[in-house]
């Protein structure tokens, strides 16, 4: 029991640093952006292929997957958002435009074999690949009834600190209080002086290059890394996460990432594997009919 | 491009080789009707494939156990789904925007990961095989019933619920003030989306020996194309979900040549069309197209007079 719990605080860790940067681009832009699995999934990928098919050490590789996941954010604020915003579309146009680009992201990595288009980005196409052992420093101690891999327990002091530091750099900094400024009022902020467009590109940078440290970890710590780890394990659970903490709010993405973990792994203990996936859907549903505004928001925003 | 060039120069063959690609288009377009109702009435449902689902494997185990004829496994299907519509309308009508779109979510996938693919007489994750289904047949029926569908979703948004719906979805506010049941015409709209999916699952259920349990299938994956359809072909008419099913049905072969690089072009266009049609394909502004900021403008003098 003490082992599922520790499984359930460390892939909690994992949903908690991927909702982080989802929910921080909602409270900003009240979008939500679906192109935030597909660059959790290509931190992950690009990392792997850095060390393997390009010789790089595992360090450089990542600070290259964390640098790259950020500058994707760039490009979802110039090609996604950016542009509907000058146009007043309504925010479900953003969801299309994300879409797309998660799409383009998922076909690149899917479609690198050696020799085609992005064989310089990724070799295996959709198989799902794992770093051999050794080519990361992996020790495992056993304290009584626990295992504990280093790969899974670095998840937690790793995605802590930086939930903590995006904590104090939002509430603490002058970058934090303009953040918190154009999430409450673009208009107002503007009218203060902010270069509102920077701030939210800003924005979409942390939040992609979170993304790209959870897609890291997760692939690191799980030895599974393909296309579609994004779709398949945090895209949704992404979603289910914010809105158990509500909907815009840090510390409730951090909370509802941990109750995730825990509400999965106690479903698979007390009802089977097959109940995983249900359950958390279940939760994320009731929570919504019952609270929706989680259990960290403040108030409901009514906008599409 | 062949496949354009058979349309027109041979359609008759073109008819026969494609009959399921036509079929497909018949249930996407029905499908994308049951999205243009929620949106016409201002809410951003994503639960069509969970009714979907109802509808389907209503009609397939029916079929399977019973016996029974087909029409009556289908009205049964869409009977079910619009029931499990109301039930699931009542607590989440409530919500509004995203927060009603991730309901929905939490609803479709709750249905399917937790139920479909737990349930044993569902065939679990292996899907359930459909010894009655009629792939070719069945094209008929799936056309016949998009004709309808459109003419009655089309009638409605003329008449007084449209009115209502239209209203909702400008300002909800405003609508209650003027004394419009809000909550009623919502739920209507709702259900009836209900009920267009379900029928819409059971139908394809009707052209596919196998249902599929499947993310693509009865999932979000699916939910988010629906919602492409309707978002690109132009949420503000009838027709424009119809043009937008269509053409993002038609996008693998309209693409076909950029072969093993079909989904990247797929995302491109998506993000173009978006952006620079952010009301969709079918919408106002007749062809026009938004100039992007980057557009040299031209002088006045050149532009061609409005109207």
């Amino acid at each position: 029991m003490d082992q599922q719990i520790l499984n359930a605080i460390f892939i909690g860790s994992i949903y908690a640093l991927f909702a982080v940067g989802y929910t921080l681009v909602f409270g900003v832009l009240d979008i939500l952006n679906l192109a935030h699995s597909a660059v959790f999934m290509l931190g992950a990928a690009l990392t792997y292929s850095l060390v393997i098919n390009h010789g790089q050490s595992f360090l450089v590789a990542c600070i290259i997957g964390v640098a790259a996941s950020g500058l994707m954010g760039l490009v979802i604020e110039h090609v996604c958002l950016r542009p509907l915003r000058r146009r007043r579309a309504p925010p479900i146009a953003a969801l299309i435009s994300t879409v797309g680009l998660a799409l383009i992201i998922v076909a690149a990595i899917e479609q690198g074999q050696r020799g085609t288009l992005f064989g310089w980005l990724w070799v295996d196409g959709a198989n799902s690949v794992a770093f051999p052992p050794g080519t990361i420093p992996n020790p495992t101690w056993h304290i009584g009834d626990l295992t504990l891999e280093a790969s899974k327990v670095a998840v937690i002091p790793i995605s802590v600190a930086l939930m903590l530091a995006l904590g104090y750099v939002i509430r603490y900094t002058q970058v934090g209080r303009a953040l918190r400024a154009v999430a409450e009022n673009p208009r107002a902020a503007r009218l203060m002086g902010l270069d509102v467009d920077r701030m939210i590109s800003l924005t979409v940078v942390i939040s992609s290059a979170l993304g790209g440290v959870a897609g890291i970890l997760f692939g690191v710590a799980l030895g599974d890394i393909s296309p579609y780890i994004g779709r398949d394990n945090v895209e949704v659970r992404g979603l289910a996460v914010i809105v158990l903490g509500g909907m815009g709010s840090i510390p409730g993405a951090v909370v509802g990432g941990y109750l995730l973990g825990l509400i999965e792994v106690f479903a698979v203990v007390a009802l089977g594997s097959g109940a995983r996936g249900g359950v958390a859907f279940a939760a994320l549903f009731l929570m919504l009919v019952l609270r929706p505004q989680g259990l960290f928001g403040a108030q409901l925003r009514e906008k599409i | 491009m062949d496949f354009f060039i058979q349309l027109f120069s041979d359609p008759v063959a073109f008819w026969n080789s494609h009959t399921l690609l036509i079929a497909q288009i018949g249930i996407n377009s029905i499908l994308a009707s049951s999205m243009f109702l929620v949106l016409y009435s201002g809410q951003l449902s994503l639960a069509a494939p969970g009714f979907m689902a109802i509808g389907a494997y209503t009609s397939v185990l029916m079929d399977q156990y019973w016996h029974t004829p087909l029409a009556l496994n289908i009205a049964a299907g869409v009977f079910l789904a619009g029931v499990l519509g109301l039930l699931v309308g009542l607590p989440v009508l409530r919500l509004r925007g995203v927060f009603l779109a991730i309901a929905t979510i939490g609803f479709i996938e709750a249905l399917r990961l937790g139920v479909i693919l737990n349930v044993p007489i569902t065939g679990e994750g292996l899907g359930l095989k459909n010894l009655s289904a009629d792939p070719l047949g069945g094209i008929y029926l799936v056309l016949v019933s998009l004709v309808v569908v459109l003419f009655v979703v089309w009638r409605l948004t003329k008449g007084r619920v449209g009115a209502a719906w239209a209203a909702i979805r400008q300002d909800e506010l405003a609508a209650l003030s003027q004394g419009i049941d809000v909550a009623r015409y919502k739920m209507i709209a709702f259900v009836l989306s209900a009920i267009l999916a379900g029928f819409a699952g059971a139908l394809e259920a009707h052209l596919n020996f196998f249902v599929d349990p499947g993310d693509a299938q009865y999932g979000v994956a699916r939910a988010v194309q629906i919602l492409t359809f309707a978002v690109l072909g132009g949420s503000g008419y009838v027709l424009g979900p119809v043009v937008g099913a269509l053409i993002i049905t038609l996008l693998p072969w309209i693409f076909q040549a950029q072969g093993i690089y079909i989904n990247i072009v797929t995302g491109v266009f998506l993000i173009a069309v978006i952006i620079f049609r952010p009301q969709g394909i079918v919408g106002r502004g007749g062809l026009a197209i938004i100039r992007p900021a980057w557009w040299p403008r031209r002088s006045r003098a050149h532009a061609p007079s409005p109207g």
